[in-house]
């Protein structure tokens, strides 16, 4: 009869594997989440009326529609329906960064909304374009304001990850469960699985504080 | 030059134009005050010139092209802009500040590098101690200096300045006005400055053009606005101390009685005494041999007095220069129960007085009229 103890001692390497899984998932829609949302938020303040409401509606799906139906509707029914052969890793990482596109956007949105209206006019005035702008001027200044959000959107996409389970990817979660109902230990695979999260959560907190403080500007208090 | 015909701006959805068929000409190397309460135009018009706003109808040139044949980003590189509340990028060093235009112009980094020490002394801010701040690490008077040298950073012939001094505290708004025109005297460039301060516009201002609900209501010298106001909105807008502004625009020199009648520390006092009395004087002035001034003697200390008139000289340590403005002049005479002010120069020399009749005649409303016409009391350089 295998003790708790024992289980975890055997099954950590296991768990361990499945937090480069995780982190790879997180990291990767995080990624891919700012490359679409950083756009999406320009065009939301900047673009033209039309662009703005297909932007709308882009962000209400993604934050609309809850997260299993969203990676069932990609796994099951959209990539197989367009004959586009993905794992259920690529998919994880495409739904959860669409997701998180639709939130980056609204948090650099937010951003770029408050940065004085006068910094656009200045560069404007002395002879930028309105990408040179948004470039130089806006979104170096942006971005600085965005990281607190971010800390918070890192958060939620490292929980929401364990979802991915459901599709097969063998992450954290989906390894602690196989582990569990193969020697009925469920309490302490849980309770290790849980307790490696607040641990990742933690560390990337501190890890997007730390570069908050590094880019502050100087003579903020 | 820059030159306004018939402009005129009407703001989509509006019912009223809110420039409407302005004309003016800003000639090379001067500074034209455009000036008006909020919302007369001012603002639009110099937004117009850089094409920040579309034009309406009419035509700006600056030197001969027709602002609407160019590029509007190629003008606006050619063209300074000074911005109101400063306008700086926070998240840039003082030197990328300023060197924001160059970049785009590509310069290369060496001449960056010259170009922005050049103008932060030009701004009088010692480029060692300010190259790398960060704006937020300069005062409100140091920060808009670093915004007039990134309008100046490449050497645009023609600057548009938004109220940049708005935001600044009235003594250092004052400093950078006295700095400012130091540069433009040097650097003459042609300039259009908005402002709401009709005592900035007179101070700094070649012309003024004076604004009200987006038309041009009176365009001309500071001088010419305060002598003849075209009508009662310019009186009521320039004030009713108008006469005591144009203090503000005359110097000593303008307006002193030269070679004033004096005498010397080694006059005998008995002679002194005896000659203003026979003039009815009660104070004369006092030199050396050099024509420094010494200060004053009054007939009370003198009669009797067997010495020179050096025994009894009392100081008069409330001197002008002749290039005092006037108002400085009468702030000082009003302090001193004489009733005149002295004017040395930097060697100490005699230069000429001023006393309350001298100073009438110059400002008075009907001076121009009667034009210079109070040569009539220079007179014997009698005192009282």
């Amino acid at each position: 009869m295998s003790t708790p103890f024992s289980v975890l001692q055997q099954s950590l390497p296991y768990l361990l594997q499945g937090v480069w899984v995780t982190l790879v998932v997180v990291l990767g829609s995080l990624s891919l989440g700012l490359l679409v949302g950083l756009p999406l938020a320009v065009g939301q303040v900047y673009g033209p009326r039309p662009l703005k409401r297909i932007i709308g509606l882009y962000v209400w799906f993604f934050r609309g529609i809850p997260l299993l139906v969203l990676l069932f509707l990609f796994y099951f029914g959209l990539f197989p329906f367009l004959h586009l052969d993905f794992s259920a890793f690529t998919v994880a990482i495409i739904v959860l960064g669409s997701i998180s596109s639709a939130y980056q956007s609204q948090i650099l949105r937010g951003a770029i909304l408050s940065i004085p209206e006068g910094q656009m006019k200045a560069a404007r005035a002395i002879g930028m374009s309105d990408a040179q702008a948004i470039v130089h001027i806006i979104l170096p200044q942006a971005l600085r304001l965005a990281i607190p959000g971010w800390s918070n959107e890192y958060s939620v996409l490292l929980k929401d990850s364990a979802v991915t389970y459901a599709l097969g990817v063998a992450e954290l979660m989906a390894r602690a469960h196989h582990v569990a109902s193969r020697t009925y230990q469920h309490l302490v695979l849980y309770l290790c699985a849980g307790f490696i999260f607040m641990i990742l959560t933690f560390l990337g907190t501190r890890a997007l504080n730390a570069l908050h403080r590094k880019v502050k500007l100087k003579g903020y208090s | 030059m820059i030159r306004l015909e018939r402009v005129t701006k009407i703001y989509p959805g509006s019912a009223f134009p809110a420039v409407d068929s302005v004309s003016l000409e800003v000639a090379e190397g001067q500074i034209c005050m455009l000036i008006g309460s909020s919302g007369c135009g001012k603002t639009t018009i110099m937004r117009m010139i850089n094409r920040l706003t579309s034009i309406t109808s009419g035509t700006i040139h600056i030197g001969d092209q027709n602002v609407m044949d160019m590029d509007p980003i190629q003008l606006r590189r050619q063209i300074g802009y000074v911005i109101q509340q400063i306008g700086l990028f926070p998240h840039m060093t003082v030197y990328d500040n300023i060197a924001t235009v160059p970049k785009l112009l590509w310069w290369d980094k060496k001449r960056i590098a010259e170009r922005v020490d050049e103008l932060l002394d030009l701004v009088n801010l010692d480029p060692d101690t300010y190259r790398f701040r960060y704006p937020r690490e300069l005062s409100g008077g140091q920060a808009q200096r670093v915004g007039v040298a990134r309008a100046m950073a490449a050497d645009p012939p023609v600057m548009l300045m938004d109220e940049p001094f708005g935001a600044i505290d009235p003594i250092n708004r004052e400093v950078l006005q006295e700095e400012f025109l130091r540069i433009q005297a040097r650097l003459r460039k042609t300039i259009v400055f908005v402002t709401h301060d009709i005592d900035e516009a007179i101070k700094m201002g070649d012309k003024i053009a004076l604004l009200d609900a987006g038309r041009l209501i009176q365009f001309g010298s500071p001088e010419e606005l305060l002598t003849k106001p075209k009508n009662q909105f310019v009186k009521d807008f320039v004030g009713a101390d108008r006469t005591l502004k144009r203090l503000n625009l005359l110097r000593v020199k303008h307006a002193m009685l030269r070679n004033p009648v004096h005498c010397l520390e080694e006059d005998p006092s008995e002679k002194v005494a005896e000659k203003m009395i026979e003039q009815d004087m009660s104070y004369l002035l006092v030199t050396d041999r050099q024509g420094r001034l010494k200060g004053y003697v009054n007939l009370y200390d003198l009669r009797g007095h067997k010495g020179t008139v050096g025994d009894v000289v009392r100081p008069l340590s409330l001197t002008v220069k002749p290039d005092t403005n006037l108002k400085d002049a009468l702030s000082k005479m009003l302090s001193y129960d004489l009733g005149i002010v002295v004017a040395v120069d930097d060697a100490g020399r005699l230069q000429g007085f001023l006393n309350t009749r001298t100073l009438f005649s110059v400002v008075g409303e009907s001076y121009d009229e009667r034009g210079g016409h109070w040569g009539r009391i220079t007179a014997d350089g009698r005192i009282l």
